[in-house]
Parts: C-alpha cells; sequence; structure tokens
C-alpha cells in the first residue's frame, strides 16, 4: 500500500487550489486523483470569460483560470494521477483507485479532501411526459461535444431551464450557427446571472419563458418537437397554454448534484439541503481527517470562491496531518441554524478550538428577496443586520464570523442566520 | 427626433429594467437605473455597445481537436458574427500556448484572436 500524507479526489478548480495551499502550508506527499485525462476540471469546457474577478482583479476563460493553478501544482512538484478513477474511500481513509497503468491500488492518506464536484441533472429525474429519442443532451454535455470536441449537437434547438449552463450554451450554439426557438424556465426567475441572461439571450433576441415548463417531447428515432406550457403557481401545466416547437436538440439546465458516491460509501453524513457533505468549521466531515470542498460541497456561483474555499480545506487538512492526524477540538461545538429563507449554511458546527480569527459562512436562500437583511443572531440576540437591496436563489452570500466576538459570547449554543424584511 | 431603448442592467442581481432616451444620437436621459454604475452601463450600451467573443478553432496534431480561443479586447457588437465567420476559418498546428496569436485584425476590427488553452503535440 502506498502512504500520502493528503489525498485529494478531483483535479478540478477545487482539487488544484486544495493542493497548492497544502503544499505552502508544508505538506510533502500530496497525490491528486484525476478522473479526466487533463486536469483543470469543468473549467476546460467553460471557454467564455468572466472568471477570476475576485482573484486576479481581470476577467479570464475557464481555461485560462484553470492554467494559473495547474502552474502552480506542477511549480510545486505536486503527484497527480490522470485517467484514474477513485473506487473506494474507507473510514480510515485508505483509498482504493484504479487505471490502465497500475490496475487497482490503495493509498493509505493522513488526510483526504473530497474535490469530486458535481452532476448536471438529467432528464430521468424531471419525469417529463413523452418520448426519449436521440437529441436530449444536459447543458454541459453539449458544452463538452462542442467547446472541446468539436461536434455540433444540432442546429434547431430548445433549452429546458435557465441556469447558467444553459444561458451560456444558448449563446454558443448561436455563435456556431444554430437556431435557439426558447428557452423555458418553470420558476418565476431565472437562476442564472442577470449578465448572462442580456449577453446570452437578448443579445440574440432569444427570447426566455418563466413559469414554462416542457410538457411534450415527440420522436422515435431522434428529436423532432416539444410541446412548452405555462405552469401556475403549484408548477402544473396551464391547459390551453401549450405551444409547439419543432426542433432537432433538448438541451437541459435544470440543476446540479454535488457527486457524493464515494463520501457515501465512506460514511460522510450528507446534508439533505445541499446534497453535499455536513462539514465543521474545518471544512472536515463527519469522518474526521475527511475534507471536502468546491461544488462537492454545495454548489457554487462562482469559481473564485470554491478557489478559496479549498485553500482553506487544503490548510485545514495540513494542519490535521501535521497534529499526527488527531482532532484538536475543545469544548462543545456550536450549531449554525438556517432559517426563515435561509436553506443551509456551509459550515454547520463551529467548534471554538480550531477556529481561525475569520470564518466565512457561505449560504443560498430559497427565494428573491427585495430590501431584506440578512441577520445573524447568538442565541436569542441579533449581532448583525446586513441590508442588502436584493437577495436570490442564484447567487451565493455570505457573512464573515470573527472568533473574538464568538469566544466572547458567554454560553454561546447557537449562531442563526435569517433572512428578515423590514 | 426622440427615441426610447429600454434594457436591463448587468451590474448586479437588482437587474434594474432602464429606459434610455436619445436625442440626435446624443443620450439625453437614464431612467430606471437605481446607482451610477447603471446610468454608465446604459450609455456605453446605447451608443457604442462591445462584447469580447470566446470561441474554438480547429487544431492538428494535439492532445484535442479545438482549441479555445477569444478576441483579446473587446469588438464592437455589431461585429460579433463576422467575428466568428473569421474564427471559424483559423486552422492550427498543435501544440498551442495559451496568448499566442491565431488571427491578427480579425474582421477588421484591429483586435487579435488569441488562444485560451494549450494544446500539447501529441504523436
Amino acid at each position: 500500500m502506498m502512504n500520502y500524507d493528503i489525498v485529494i479526489v478531483g483535479g478540478g478548480p477545487a482539487g488544484l487550489a486544495a493542493a497548492a495551499s497544502a503544499r505552502k502550508a508544508g505538506i510533502d506527499k500530496i497525490l491528486i486523483l484525476e478522473r479526466d485525462n487533463r486536469l483543470g476540471g469543468i473549467l476546460n469546457q467553460c471557454i467564455h470569460n468572466g472568471f477570476g474577478l475576485h482573484t486576479f482583479k481581470e476577467e479570464l476563460t475557464g481555461p485560462e483560470y484553470a492554467q494559473r493553478y495547474i502552474d502552480q501544482v506542477l511549480e510545486d512538484k505536486i503527484e497527480y494521477k490522470l485517467n484514474t478513477m477513485v473506487m473506494d474511500i474507507s473510514k480510515d481513509r485508505v483509498v482504493t483507485a484504479m487505471n490502465r497503468n497500475d490496475g487497482m491500488f490503495q493509498i493509505q492518506a493522513g488526510a483526504v479532501i473530497l474535490a469530486m464536484g458535481c452532476r448536471e441533472r438529467p432528464i430521468g429525474a424531471l419525469g417529463t411526459p413523452g418520448y426519449r429519442p436521440a437529441g436530449i443532451f444536459s447543458a454541459g454535455t453539449a458544452q463538452r461535444l462542442v467547446n472541446m470536441e468539436g461536434y455540433m449537437p444540432g442546429r434547431e434547438v430548445v433549452i429546458l431551464g435557465s441556469g447558467d449552463i444553459g444561458l451560456i450554451m444558448a449563446r454558443r450554439m448561436t455563435l456556431e450557427g444554430a437556431k435557439v426557438k426558447v428557452v423555458a424556465e418553470v420558476m418565476p426567475y431565472s437562476g442564472g446571472l442577470k449578465r448572462n441572461i442580456v449577453q446570452c439571450l437578448d443579445d440574440f433576441g432569444i427570447p426566455l419563458k418563466l413559469s414554462h415548463t416542457v410538457i411534450d417531447v415527440e420522436g422515435k428515432e431522434h428529436i423532432s418537437a416539444v410541446t412548452i406550457a405555462e405552469v401556475g403557481p403549484d408548477r402544473k401545466p396551464i391547459p390551453g397554454t401549450e405551444e409547439r416547437y419543432t426542433c432537432d436538440t433538448l438541451l437541459l439546465s435544470v440543476g446540479l448534484i454535488p457527486e457524493n458516491e464515494l463520501s457515501r460509501g465512506a460514511g460522510v453524513e450528507i446534508s439533505r439541503v445541499t446534497n453535499g457533505p455536513v462539514v465543521n468549521e474545518s471544512l472536515e466531515t463527519s469522518i474526521p481527517g475527511v475534507f471536502a470542498c468546491g461544488n462537492v460541497l454545495h454548489v457554487h456561483d462562482l469559481v473564485d470562491y470554491v478557489s478559496e474555499e479549498a485553500e482553506r480545506a487544503g490548510e485545514n487538512a495540513a494542519s490535521f496531518v501535521k497534529a499526527g492526524c488527531r482532532d484538536s477540538s475543545s469544548g462543545e461545538d456550536i450549531q449554525l441554524i438556517a432559517t426563515d429563507g435561509v436553506r443551509y449554511t456551509v459550515p454547520s458546527t463551529i467548534n471554538l478550538g480550531r477556529m481561525d480569527k475569520m470564518l466565512t459562512v457561505r449560504f443560498r436562500v430559497g427565494a428573491v428577496y427585495k430590501n431584506a437583511a440578512v441577520s445573524v443572531y447568538f442565541n436569542d440576540e441579533r449581532v448583525m443586520h446586513n441590508k442588502k437591496r436584493i437577495i436570490s436563489p442564484g447567487e451565493m452570500e455570505q457573512v464573515i464570523l470573527l472568533k473574538d466576538k464568538v469566544a466572547a459570547y458567554k454560553d454561546l449554543k447557537n449562531i442563526t442566520i435569517r433572512i428578515e424584511q423590514d | 427626433m426622440e427615441s426610447k431603448t429600454e434594457l436591463t442592467c448587468i451590474g448586479c442581481p437588482m437587474g434594474c429594467l432602464m429606459t434610455v432616451t436619445m436625442e440626435d444620437g446624443e443620450v439625453k436621459s437614464v431612467t430606471g437605473n437605481t446607482c451610477a454604475n447603471g446610468d454608465k452601463y446604459a450609455r456605453k450600451e446605447v451608443t457604442n455597445p462591445t462584447r469580447i467573443v470566446c470561441s474554438t478553432a480547429i487544431v492538428s496534431g494535439g492532445d484535442l481537436p479545438r482549441v479555445s480561443c477569444k478576441t483579446k479586447t473587446d469588438i464592437p457588437k455589431s461585429k460579433i458574427f463576422d467575428v466568428m465567420q473569421e474564427i471559424n476559418r483559423i486552422k492550427v498546428e498543435a501544440p498551442v500556448k495559451i496568448g499566442d496569436v491565431l488571427l491578427d485584425n480579425v474582421a477588421g476590427t484591429g483586435v487579435p484572436v488569441i488562444a485560451t488553452k494549450n494544446i500539447e503535440k501529441v504523436g
């Protein structure tokens, strides 16, 4: 069996940033395991610009952003294995993986960092009526085909869901000569960024139909048409609002799901809201020495936040290894409670013994709020009230907790984060 | 002649619906915005809208058949499809490095198209 101080599962933006920060923290033996044939993860297919405004103060494309971290990993001589599939992670941090060169192999890791990212929700998860012919793709699959492999999925396109990948692909397919007829969104608002709605749809006159969904798919061998209808507040189709669109392609941009089969196999506790691991202030899961960061933990809006979070996971994993792979917590954990519009928080608990001077707590809300405030309560006392003109589900929100304040508060059991309308 | 244009601000999630009133090619007023960024965006958008175009070019002998690329700076919005037509005619050989100029002065804009991904030579 091989031995490494830290094994990182996934060589995308989270895994790369975690590796670089663990090395910076003085860890020698680090191994990244990546199932694709190159490092960089999903950024390799995100060829549009807009990445890195926070981290590098300039607008980069996905591959350019990824390359900065890949260069760092190469410069640091951090080991990695490509085309390598992790099969299992045990409670004792034994990682079982396989590839064509090494066959199946096992590694005893001092710490494991989960950085597997997320997957797109498929059509099977939607219960859409109609046939299941060829020509139905998730937006990300189409993105990989067009941007990396050089194939066009089709010429007449309907897109279901207005997530950012769907919006980006509406523009991309249009630029490559396809006709994008409509984007249908079941919710009364889009989960995508305003900038993408304007620059990917409005720029090209592509209609966005809110509160609409696909209620029929036609075509035996290949898709030939879909029917779209308006939905009521109950999200059920309203009779008489049906419209038929002929098409040869249906793209889906209907949500992302953290990819946690390995985490579940290891026995990591998973949040039912985020579908990602439940973590403490160190981004450590319910299994000591197993950390999580990036989209496997919770789906992010900006890669800059993934990098920042992954750097923290890398530092914390390094501290765990340097402490002899032992827990360094002290006293009772403080519980973080998400309520009144706040769907979840990352982390879920704080242990003062391990808390840094400053802790960023990230969360998302469940609806659009205008002229509301993000409030933080220590036990029953309101200690923070940040007014905001808008809070929306598409954007991740955050509050910053200071260790001084948390430590000074007597008998602090719960920190509650809620949305308050004035 | 007075004319009105409606547009959505992209500055933040507010997405203010703004109305720009033009007279003789000059911006007379911007309404509907709730901050100065909106005003600035609206004025640029109606007088000189620009975009960075991101696409891919054909590459041979590399570890991928396409290399991603972009216009090095923003180009006039009206030229997007002219730029795309020229990008689609690019054919390069691996290896390609980020920043390599794939095409000079695309569609008469004076802006080069540069690679945004490293493509290794294989075989």
